[in-house]
């Protein structure tokens, strides 16, 4: 099977091109030796045989400073792709068709994609393909991926093309360097190297990832000494990007003829994107309007008073479910409206959906109680499988709507006005405004948002940057979030537990600025990252791009429900329903859930939590904290899963209560109750397991993510931090005036780091002086 | 008159003469068509006054103040858009 890759600049409509050539057998997998996503399809049509399409990232280059370019040109210089099918922003053709000049060098056919051609048709203006595609030497064909125009005439072109092979162009070989390349290439060629020119080229921009042998080197080096420019001297790396640019302002962009020339007044008149920037990015409003979007896309996914219309009292007594409490419907009482509150679309949509999975649960109940199934059986049916996976499943609703408010976020361009206008605060920490963008990815999943941090070029960065991702509680945590603040909420008789959903999201936040701040003090110092970042022109999120990240996001939540957590429910079924000697704690009326392999386990590593408030200072049950934090490194949905299982045992607490609280806050609440927690405890205990060691999974990303060496202090980093913001919590919680210890310790460590830092500057600047 | 990218006033338009920085930075500028013979408007500043928005080569790019100091232009005119102070 042939092999086309695509190759473009981020915002060129790769991704639109990718999924509808692609459609429905896109997957996704890791470049070979790092775990950097790779998105690979197969194209189909009906004659001919199938061509498989792989996605490279988004890049602006081939330079060797981030792992995106690298992972690119070196999967088209080493896997020697059939094709390389260039997608180019028609909109923007000079800062697109830079990255052409570059791929042209390569000995590979190069087919160009000239994307969003009807967004030129519409504003009136003309290219010319056919000047465009002779001067470049490579067919273009003329696209709009989003209207799904000429794609399939453009797979006929590639195919076409990658029947004849190629040798490298370059628009340097005519410019005034023309010589130096031209006699760099025959060294290459005389040593037998593949993609002789490209590499040339880079050896004469003194590429770090290219060495070139010692005569290529010598004629370089010679050259430059006759060489003298008078703006970049014998600065190479500047006259290779300065030729390209010229050579494109010159041969390539003169295809592009407009309706009006791009005068003053068409250049004062305000875009689309500016008007919208007016607003979002004011020097004002900018910040406060961010602020909102947030706290209305939370509200929307997590209220309990939607619009907080309880305080208005038009809903009081209205009752949209009113069933009997003893039929299997009452699952759905207070779906939609609860004393007086109406909820949020959000919990509208779960509250349906877990009024179902109950319904189901209940039946099956019912059914294998009618045909008398033996007792194990109904108790691994029942609490092992259904109680473990539906606690989980309830959460699914909630979970794709956070993830599709921030696909839209990113998808229309606003993610980067975000980064733009949070830039300033961002450094004082020692960071760049992009760096927001994968924290806020965090609330999705960490795994994206960690691959995300690839765009960051500084070190320092990436590494902060992914510690502090799992801190921006993902979708995954939020059934221990809300089940827990539901419990809590109901414990102390608060109406609305969205106000403790939200402060956990504030207190996973507010740590991770904490620890940006520390590690860029102390074990990461230096220089702060540069900014330099495109703002791609706003558009609509297209509703079938969304529909296939939301796809995605089920399959895999599906995915993982029915393998890891299923297996880790299952065995947390085993271990709490028998003993160690294997005798059934519910066939056995002298057992109680404390005589279980897992109590007996969790009873031993219970005492290690006694300073976060679930620990030996919790009655006959407090080892199930112990042990749902444990299971939670596997995945955080296990922690509530683990509760769903343990549920039915609890039987000191009222079953009708936990079963009107749902499948989803009922375990959680018979926890609290049972295990006499305090509620200082509960938060702490909540706060655990948003900071500590994230997922198997995103675990698994770090590593990938990471640079070698610092993976180890990372996984200590989680546990440090966790363990520490949980202990304060719970002190400062039960009694109060710790508070004062913690500032002091605080002040003290403040003080010594700077005196420390300054001594540090002193020496070094010492050194430079000395030297 | 031959001004920094960072001395620019909101509107100013100018065509970039040096770019100074050392290794990736540069790079990345030029990557991005930050090159001599560019024509650049400052569009605005962040709500903080720093970093920069500007347009280059037809589209939108934005950098710290600290990045437009390494950019050295001569300036043309001064642009006022529609509706815009």
């Amino acid at each position: 099977m042939k092999r086309f890759a695509l190759a473009g600049n981020p915002n060129s409509g790769k991704t639109t091109l990718f999924n509808n050539l692609t459609g429905s057998t896109a997957h996704v997998g890791n470049w070979p030796g790092v775990t950097v996503e790779k998105k690979e399809g197969v194209y189909k049509r009906k004659k001919s045989e199938g061509v498989e399409i792989i996605d490279l990232p988004g890049i602006y280059s081939l330079s060797p400073y981030t792992p995106e370019e690298v992972i690119s040109r070196n999967y088209i210089l080493d896997e020697k792709p059939d094709c390389v099918i260039n997608i180019v922003d028609a909109t923007n053709l000079e800062r697109n068709l830079y990255l052409t000049t570059q791929l042209l060098e390569m000995d590979v056919p190069v087919v160009v994609a000239l994307n969003m051609i009807d967004v030129v048709d519409k504003k009136g203006d003309v290219i010319d393909v056919n000047t465009l595609s002779s001067k470049l030497g490579v067919p273009v064909v003329a696209i709009s991926a989003l209207k799904q125009k000429h794609t399939e005439d453009l797979m006929e072109v590639a195919i076409q093309a990658s029947e004849k092979g190629r040798e490298g162009s370059s628009v340097l070989e005519s410019s005034r360097i023309g010589d130096l390349v031209k006699n760099v290439k025959e060294d290459y060629i005389k040593n037998e190297v593949t993609h002789p020119l490209f590499h040339a080229i880079k050896l004469i921009e003194k590429d770090e990832l290219e060495k070139g042998s010692k005569e290529a080197n010598a004629l370089i080096e010679s050259y430059k000494e006759s060489f003298n420019d008078d703006t970049f001297g014998d600065d190479f790396e500047a006259i290779v990007a300065d030729e390209r640019y010229k050579y494109i302002a010159k041969n390539f962009a003169p295809a592009l003829k407009r309706k009006e020339p791009l005068s003053k007044d068409v250049k004062k008149r305000l875009t689309v994107s500016d008007k919208i920037d007016k607003v979002l990015t004011n020097r004002w409003l900018g910040i406060p309007i961010f602020l909102v979007i947030l706290f209305l896309i939370f509200h929307f996914t997590f209220s309990e008073n939607f619009l907080y219309l309880s305080y208005s009292g038009v809903l009081d007594g209205v009752n949209v479910f009113n069933f009997p409490e003893d039929t299997i419907q009452s699952a759905f009482n207070g779906a939609i409206v609860s004393d007086g509150a109406l909820m949020s679309p959000g919990y509208i949509i779960t509250n349906l959906f877990v009024g179902c999975l109950d319904s189901i649960a209940a039946l099956i109940a019912q059914g294998l109680e009618s045909i008398a199934a033996p007792m194990r059986v109904q108790s691994f049916i029942n609490d092992g499988l259904i109680g473990g996976l539906f606690a989980i499943f309830g959460f699914l609703p909630q979970i794709l709507i956070l993830f599709l408010f921030f696909s839209i976020l990113e998808d229309s361009g606003y993610m980067a006005r975000v980064a733009f206008i949070l830039d300033r605060i961002f450094r004082r920490l020692g960071l760049s405004g992009r760096a927001i963008i994968p924290m806020i990815m965090g609330f999705g999943c960490s795994i994206p948002a960690m691959v995300n941090t690839r765009t960051l070029a500084d070190d320092n960065e990436r590494t902060a940057t992914i510690r502090v991702i799992p801190f921006f509680s993902c979708g995954a945590k939020l059934p221990i979030l809300a089940g827990m603040a539901g419990a809590l909420a109901h414990t102390v008789g608060m109406s609305n537990p969205d106000l403790i959903t939200y402060g956990m999201y504030l207190l996973g936040m507010v740590t991770a600025l904490v620890c940006v701040i520390l590690m860029r003090n102390t074990t990461m110092r230096g220089k702060t990252p540069p900014f330099i970042m495109e703002l791609p022109a706003y558009h609509w999120p297209q509703f079938k791009a969304l529909m296939v990240h939301l796809w995605d996001k089920t399959k895999h939540f599906v995915k993982k429900a029915f393998t890891i957590i299923l297996l880790s429910t299952i065995l947390i079924w085993f271990l709490q329903s028998f003993t160690p000697d294997y005798r059934m704690i519910n066939e056995d009326s002298s057992l109680g859930v404390n005589d279980s392999i897992l109590a007996q386990l969790g009873m031993i590593i219970q005492p290690l939590f006694t300073p976060l408030g679930f620990g030996s200072q919790l009655t006959t049950y407090g080892w199930v904290f112990a042990v749902a934090a444990i299971t939670g490194l596997i995945a955080k949905e296990n922690v509530i899963s683990t509760f769903g299982a343990l549920a039915s045992l609890f039987i000191t607490v009222d079953p009708s209560i936990i079963e009107s609280l749902g499948e989803e806050v009922g375990p959680a609440y018979a926890m609290i109750v049972g295990t006499g927690i305090s509620n200082a405890g509960v938060i702490s205990f909540i706060a655990f397991n948003m900071l500590t060691i994230p997922c198997f999974a995103a675990v698994a990303s770090a590593k990938g993510e990471l640079k070698k060496g610092t993976f180890k202090w990372t996984l200590l980093f989680w546990l440090v931090v966790s363990y520490v913001v949980g202990t304060m919590i719970y002190l400062v919680g039960e009694w109060w005036w710790t508070v004062f210890i913690f500032v002091a310790v605080l002040a003290v460590a403040i003080v010594l780091i700077v005196y420390i830092n300054k001594r540090l500057d002193q020496k070094n600047n010492d050194k430079i002086k000395m030297s | 008159m031959l001004k920094k990218l960072n001395d620019f006033k909101v509107g100013e338009v100018g065509t970039i003469v040096k770019v100074e920085g050392d290794g990736r930075i540069r790079r990345r500028l030029f990557d991005m068509g930050v090159t001599p013979g560019a024509e650049v408007f400052l569009r605005k500043k962040a709500p903080l006054g720093d970093p920069l928005e500007i347009n280059i080569r037809g589209y939108e790019l934005t950098l710290r103040k600290v990045e437009a100091e390494l950019i050295t232009l001569e300036m043309t005119t001064i642009l006022e858009r529609e509706g815009e102070k």
